[in-house]
């Protein structure tokens, strides 16, 4: 049982009132921060900066106004915004089966994840079973993109940190892993694969062969990792001991993911509140104990190989049957049938002018996301389209350590623990 | 023996003439063969990191930097109005010219031989002169003088952009650069301990007696090691190029400079790595000296001199190419509590050493009073460390920082 299940709400709510009265966040208004910026007292040597929302390190759009002492970070304030582009509202106009054309593209990092909540959420409320060989895919395709997910945070991370080559080598073994997307979904990015009924398409031909080839080929690369990061002394001067986030720190801001279990929490929805077919692979719970920016990154890096293990799990044990419910009210008909029947010709029709009804009601799916809780709360009022769609984002609940990681540190800290957080602005502004 | 054959005597037309075509040459060498130093890093670190690089200005896209260097030129050249006119124009050429200067001391090639007064020395125009711009008597001593203006040229450019991105490099500039110039300093006087002189070409000459003449265990230990640390970070190279940063402070120094200006700071960036290397080679392994065959004694010295040159600049560009940048006070930390110290120890022993071979002194005695000096210095200096840390603790923590 994870620590999350037995949290004492009062010590909850102090530490939250301590984490403020630690004055962490730069509670001041743009103005100020421009009186400021003046050179006033000769002896005061704050000053105030800002990081973002053009800057190479900040993943995007992220804009953090910093208070430095020297190179020291005194306060902080991550500023969000720089994306919005009012998704979850947009969500509201579509019908069901247009949503995970919405929400995959909220984080482009990881999109088959926002589309499987979307989905899972969808499903909860019309009440579906879903096929064994639809489950079983869905968990095969958002291990891989966990996978290359946290293999963009390898590159990034090390770009950060100022190894120009690592940067390269993430990036090129993620290149594998979308190759295969490529070839199952069309996409390498904003599949809108996962689908409320099942998946878009079954696996292709072949399939097995190119995911057998990423599988052998991929632990001899992330071994390299090891050798030019994890071993590295520079690396682990940089990172070890910097941007410490405790437990009781994590739970009261919210974090959750790579950034709660480098705590030492083992909180993994996979695990704890189980989905899909999770409960019928092996595999373990990566945590960390230090909560430091070295533990976020052995973390991913070894979440990596827990999802190779599901995923060659999924490989051999990929069960026969329809990659969709056999539902017409929810999925098309196969092509050919609208030639031959007046029926499906008028199933394929309304849904893709009106779209399927939704029962009355509320729910809230929950994923594990390469960043964290990935959440999608549904209100329907039976028509076709949700009354509101909300989604959680992991990276933006996130956000909320930065202030309190980055007290203290200096500015190349600062860069090195924005990098571990891993936000997608995408996700974040929504 | 001492200072330039040429120079010696009376100076005529065809001296100056000499000089003169030196100097163009050593320019026009060095504005080349930067050239071809940036495609080199650019090749080499797209091997590395399985890309293709530049391939499309001439063959293997060996003429990619001319085509980098005619585009800076056309740009549009941008100075913030917050700028301090005159600083932001002269600083680009603080960094230039020193990089050029530093390069004069280096002799290139000539055979030499210990102790032979026309030992380095080649024939121009009918004059006999050595193989270098100038040999000055302070010889190595101009080097840590222009690295020396060199940063005020990457500091005044910072803060003249008035800007604070920029003002961050500069301060780490300035810091970064009197800390390791001890460093390179004390590195350098082991060297000259060894060659019993400042001047580049005297110290050439002392290691002419193929690589066992060279320093192995004077300065090819601890010296050399500690010199090549220091010079990574004197050129602002990875993993010490805190002063760019391009990931923490988006360019640093040069971020509000564009066009030939800027052009000139990465100009002069790569130019310095040229010399530097040019430098380990000629202090720590024995400049031109190698093997030379079939009598072309005009051919082989400099091409031996080049080649050991292209062995330092491709580790330059490996580091770059591996290695993530340290973190400002890390850095500080390594120069002021491993390399200083290192090096101030290790003249001790070798001057110690010295003493006892050469001047026949009881060894015991020596050894004695050596160790209980190096013991009150480790403990003095550990006390100061720990007491440094802890200032800096209270200082930072964030309990008794003035609230607002």
């Amino acid at each position: 049982m994870a620590v999350t299940d037995k949290v004492d709400t009062a010590a909850l709510i102090q530490h939250r009132r301590d984490l403020v009265a630690s004055d962490a966040v730069l509670r001041i208004s743009e103005a100020e921060a421009a009186a400021q910026a003046s050179p006033g007292d000769p002896d005061d040597e704050r000053m105030i900066i800002n990081m973002g929302p053009q800057h190479p390190s900040t993943h995007g759009v992220l804009r953090i106004t910093m208070e430095l002492k020297g190179e020291v970070v005194m306060r902080s304030r991550p500023v969000i915004g720089y994306l919005h582009t009012g998704m979850e509202k947009t969500g509201e106009d579509l019908t069901f089966l247009q949503g995970p054309t919405n929400v995959t593209r909220m984080d482009y990092a990881s999109p088959l994840f926002t589309e499987l909540a979307f989905s899972l959420a969808t499903e909860q409320l019309l009440g579906l079973e879903i096929p064994e060989r639809a489950t079983w895919i869905r968990m095969l395709m958002t291990e891989l993109n966990r996978m290359s997910s946290h293999l963009l945070f390898l590159a990034t991370n090390g770009m950060d940190l100022g190894a120009v080559g690592v940067m390269i080598y993430g990036w090129k073994e993620r290149e594998e892993v979308l190759r295969f997307f490529e070839m199952v979904t069309g996409l390498r990015m904003n599949h809108n694969y996962i689908r409320p009924g099942g998946v878009a398409a079954d696996l292709p031909d072949g399939w097995e062969d190119a995911l057998a080839k990423i599988l052998t080929e991929l632990p001899a690369r992330l071994d390299e990792f090891d050798v030019l990061m994890t071993g590295q002394p520079i690396w682990r001067e940089r990172t070890q001991g910097v941007g410490v986030l405790t437990t009781a720190d994590a739970i009261a801001l919210g974090a959750t993911g790579p950034l709660l279990r480098s705590t030492g929490d083992a909180w993994d929805l996979r695990r704890d509140e189980p989905y899909l077919a999770y409960p019928e692979v092996d595999f373990d719970v990566v945590v960390g104990t230090y909560g430091d920016t070295f533990d976020r990154y052995a973390i991913r890096l070894n979440e990596i190989r827990e999802s190779m293990r599901i995923v060659e799990h999924c490989l051999h044990n990929m069960p026969m049957g329809d990659y969709r419910v056999d539902d017409r009210k929810v999925t098309p008909p196969p092509r050919a049938r609208i030639d031959q029947s007046m029926e499906a010709l008028i199933h394929h029709f309304k849904l893709f002018t009106e779209g399927y009804s939704v029962p009355e009601g509320e729910v809230y799916a929950a994923v594990e996301s390469p960043r964290g809780e990935l959440g999608c709360y549904l209100v329907s009022d039976g028509s076709p389209k949700p009354l509101r769609m909300h989604i959680r984002g992991p990276s933006f609940v996130n956000l909320q350590t930065l202030p309190h990681l980055l007290q203290g540190g200096l500015v190349a800290d600062a860069v090195a623990i924005i990098s571990s957080v891993d936000p997608i602005m995408g996700e974040v502004d929504r | 023996m001492s200072g330039d054959p040429l120079l010696r005597g009376t100076i005529d037309f065809v001296d100056v003439l000499v000089v003169l075509f030196k100097v163009g040459i050593a320019f026009g060498f060095l504005l080349v063969a930067t050239m071809f130093m940036v495609w080199f890093e650019r090749k080499l670190i797209s091997d590395m990191q399985n890309r293709i690089g530049p391939n499309v200005a001439g063959p293997w896209g060996i003429l990619q930097t001319l085509a980098d260097g005619l585009k800076f030129f056309f740009k549009e050249d941008l100075r913030p109005r917050e700028a301090d006119s005159l600083v932001f124009r002269l600083a680009p050429y603080l960094s230039v010219v020193t990089a050029f200067v530093a390069f004069a001391i280096v002799p290139v090639g000539g055979v030499f031989k210990d102790g032979d007064p026309t030992s380095g020395t080649v024939s121009l125009f009918g004059k006999e002169t050595y193989l270098q711009v100038a040999d000055p008597p302070m010889g190595i001593l101009l080097l840590l003088a222009a690295s020396s203006i060199a940063v005020y040229g990457i500091m005044l450019a910072g803060w003249s952009s008035g800007s604070k991105y920029p003002l961050l490099g500069a301060v780490r500039a300035s810091a970064q650069a009197i800390s390791y110039e001890a460093a390179l300093g004390m590195a350098v006087v082991a060297v000259v301990i060894a060659a019993g002189s400042l001047s580049t070409h005297d110290i050439v000459a002392a290691q002419s007696g193929g690589y066992r003449s060279w320093y192995w265990f004077a300065t090819g230990l601890i010296p050399f090691v500690v010199f090549f640390i220091a010079a990574t970070a004197e050129l602002n190279r990875p993993p010490f190029d805190l002063v760019e940063a391009e990931q923490e402070l988006v360019g640093g120094f040069h971020t509000e400079y564009s066009s030939i200006r800027f052009a000139m700071f990465f100009l002069a960036e790569f130019m310095n790595v040229i010399t530097m290397s040019a430098i380990m080679v000629t202090l720590f392994f024995g400049g031109p000296a190698g093997p030379i065959f079939f009598g072309l004694d005009w051919l082989f010295p400099t091409l031996w001199f080049f080649g050991k040159v292209l062995v330092f600049l491709f580790v330059f560009v490996w580091f770059r190419a591996t290695l993530p940048r340290l973190r400002y006070d890390q850095l500080m930390n390594l120069g002021w509590k491993v390399l200083i110290p290192v090096m101030l120890g290790w003249l001790l022993v070798y001057r110690a050493i010295v003493l006892w071979r050469d001047d026949k002194i009881d060894p015991i005695p020596t050894i004695i009073v050596g160790s209980i000096i190096a013991i009150v210095c480790t403990a003095l200096l550990t006390a100061a460390f720990s007491a440094g840390d802890r200032a800096f603790e209270r200082e930072n923590t964030p309990s008794d920082r003035e609230g607002s």
